[in-house]
């Protein structure tokens, strides 16, 4: 192991209530940016959230539709697989079983995809009964295109990498696809009180 | 977030290759576009540090470190040197 | 001191602080003794990482200011305001402390005589960090006959880096102060554009080596303009700093 640095600390950790922090989590007050691509940015009349796959016909949504479905504003811990957790974050969205409500499947999984090519996959049963939002709102003010706006899914049970920055929509699935990070060595389901941050943990 | 450059990944490509590849040249299997390692365009503030091709942002390369080990993917090059 | 092989391998090293120095108030100069310190060639960079005492571990990358011909070597480090390894090394490192770090690393970004002239430097705020280098072995190598331009972007007068030995280098430093300047400021003052860089640049039929280094879109920004301007891509190399002036 490396010797110490005299001295250092690294970024200021918050106390917290340890039933609140899963294993390996430290807790910060910041909300670092990462990333994995450039900032997409696009006309917000351009923009739409389709749910599509494995229903009937596919079910879209445009900017204006979404802002006027029934939303709801939750707060919620969140935790990032590169070891910050940050406690009590408000968002404002549309739950998924808003979006959900009606749409028949026997789908098993969906791949959420975005705009800049990302996604992420998940089990159906985890975007439903309270579990995810479509967020567009963080804190009050609208979603910063760095943190994922104007609209980002939020999935907090999970670690955050699956919570898609510029989500566009849901792909409805009967298999399971890997998305993005875990292609490249992320744990498939990722239960942050599990640790599962990689695949095999 | 702004985009570094290949310099900023210059000791991991060692550590990975095993010597010097930031002048490299290295084609980009989707669009074709070649240059110097150097000059792509790179993500490091993320789960893992992504690599992309300045012109049409494809995924080049990716290290992910798993339980410490450096797991690099290069399917998105056509050509390295 | 003999110039040896680069290591193929990279090894982490600690190295000592010897001095600090304050170079402007956002900015600090390191003087490091590394035992095993192979040389290096002007441009180069080294990692460092610092480890906590719960074993958490960060690491930058930061450019190396001084020349292989120096004593010691040099990192000069910007204080950034919610970074979280800049403001440790500004402000609490001292002399006598160990510093891990492995390099020099780098092959792209580098400036030696055999690679010609005349010069064209682009520095935007800490970006003039690996010029120093490249500077100090212009002349510590007797090849001050390559014609040499600093164009060097910087907030005010206060900070501009090593701003008395730019002065006492042969070189000719042109300064564009984007924020704040002294009442009889008679140079630049606004960011790098393409009058500018039209004006201070050689033609491209000089055919110069640019080298262009600060934060991204200082760097993107230049070397955009310069190729607009005719320069040949091919000869122009970017290094491109995060926001904490390292990498």
């Amino acid at each position: 192991m490396s010797p110490i640095s005299r001295g250092f600390h690294g970024r200021r950790r918050d106390e917290a209530d340890p039933a609140r922090v899963p294993p390996g989590q430290y807790v910060t007050d910041d909300f670092p940016v990462l990333s994995a691509g450039p900032t997409p940015h696009h006309p917000i009349d351009w923009w739409s959230f389709t749910i599509q796959g494995a229903v009937d016909e596919p079910v879209s949504w445009t900017w204006d539709e979404l802002r006027a479905l029934p939303s709801e504003t939750v707060t919620v811990d969140i935790h990032c697989v590169t070891k910050w957790s940050k406690l009590d974050t408000t968002w404002t969205g549309v739950s998924l079983d808003t979006l959900l409500d009606g749409i028949d499947t026997t789908a098993e999984y969906v791949t959420a995809f975005s705009d800049g090519g990302y996604t992420t996959n998940l089990p159906l049963d985890d975007v439903r009964d309270g579990k995810a939002w479509v967020a567009y709102e963080y804190e009050g003010e609208p979603l910063e295109p760095e943190h994922g706006g104007p609209a980002r899914l939020l999935v907090p049970h999970l670690y955050f990498w699956k919570s898609a920055k510029w989500v566009r929509g849901l792909e409805l699935r009967q298999d399971d696809e890997p998305g993005f990070w875990e292609t490249y060595g992320y744990h498939n389901y990722g239960d942050p009180w599990k640790e599962q941050r990689y695949q095999g943990d | 977030m702004d985009a570094l450059d290949g310099n900023a990944i210059a000791g991991l490509l060692v550590e990975v290759f095993g010597d010097e590849r930031t002048t490299s040249r290295g084609t980009c299997g989707s669009c074709g576009a070649s240059g110097p390692v150097a000059e792509l365009a790179v993500y490091v503030r993320a789960p893992g540090t992504v690599v992309r091709c300045r012109a049409c942002e494809s995924v080049l390369m990716v290290f992910v470190e798993v339980h410490g080990v450096t797991c690099v993917d290069l399917r998105g090059l056509a050509a390295l040197e | 001191m003999e110039r040896a092989a680069l290591p193929r391998r990279l090894t982490w090293q600690l190295a000592k602080v010897v001095e600090l120095r304050d170079e402007t108030p956002r900015v600090r100069s390191i003087v490091l003794e590394s035992p095993h310190w192979p040389g290096h060639r002007p441009g180069q960079h080294v990692d460092v990482r610092l480890t906590a005492e719960d074993g958490y571990q960060a690491q930058r990358s930061y450019s190396l200011a001084s020349a292989p011909e120096d004593d010691h070597q040099l990192l000069t480090v910007e204080r950034l305001e919610d970074g979280e390894v800049s403001p440790y090394l500004t402000d609490e490192l001292r002399p006598g402390d160990e510093l891990e770090l492995r390099g020099p690393i780098g092959g792209y970004f580098v400036w030696e005589e055999s690679m010609g002239g005349p010069l064209l430097l682009v520095a935007g705020g800490s970006g003039v960090v690996p010029f120093r280098a490249m500077l100090r072995h212009r002349v510590a190598a007797a090849w001050d006959y390559v014609p040499v331009r600093l164009l060097y972007s910087s907030r005010s007068l206060d900070d501009v880096i090593y701003r008395e030995e730019l002065e006492q280098l042969d070189v000719e430093v042109v300064l564009t102060l984007t924020r704040r300047r002294p009442a009889a400021w008679m140079g630049y003052r606004r960011r790098v554009d393409e009058t500018m860089l039209r004006d201070v640049a050689w033609p491209p039929e000089e055919e110069p080596l640019v080298y262009v280094c600060g934060p991204t879109p200082f760097v993107e920004l230049a070397a955009g303009t310069l190729v607009t301007l005719g320069h040949d891509p091919a000869r122009i190399k970017t290094e491109r700093f995060g926001p904490t002036g390292g990498r």
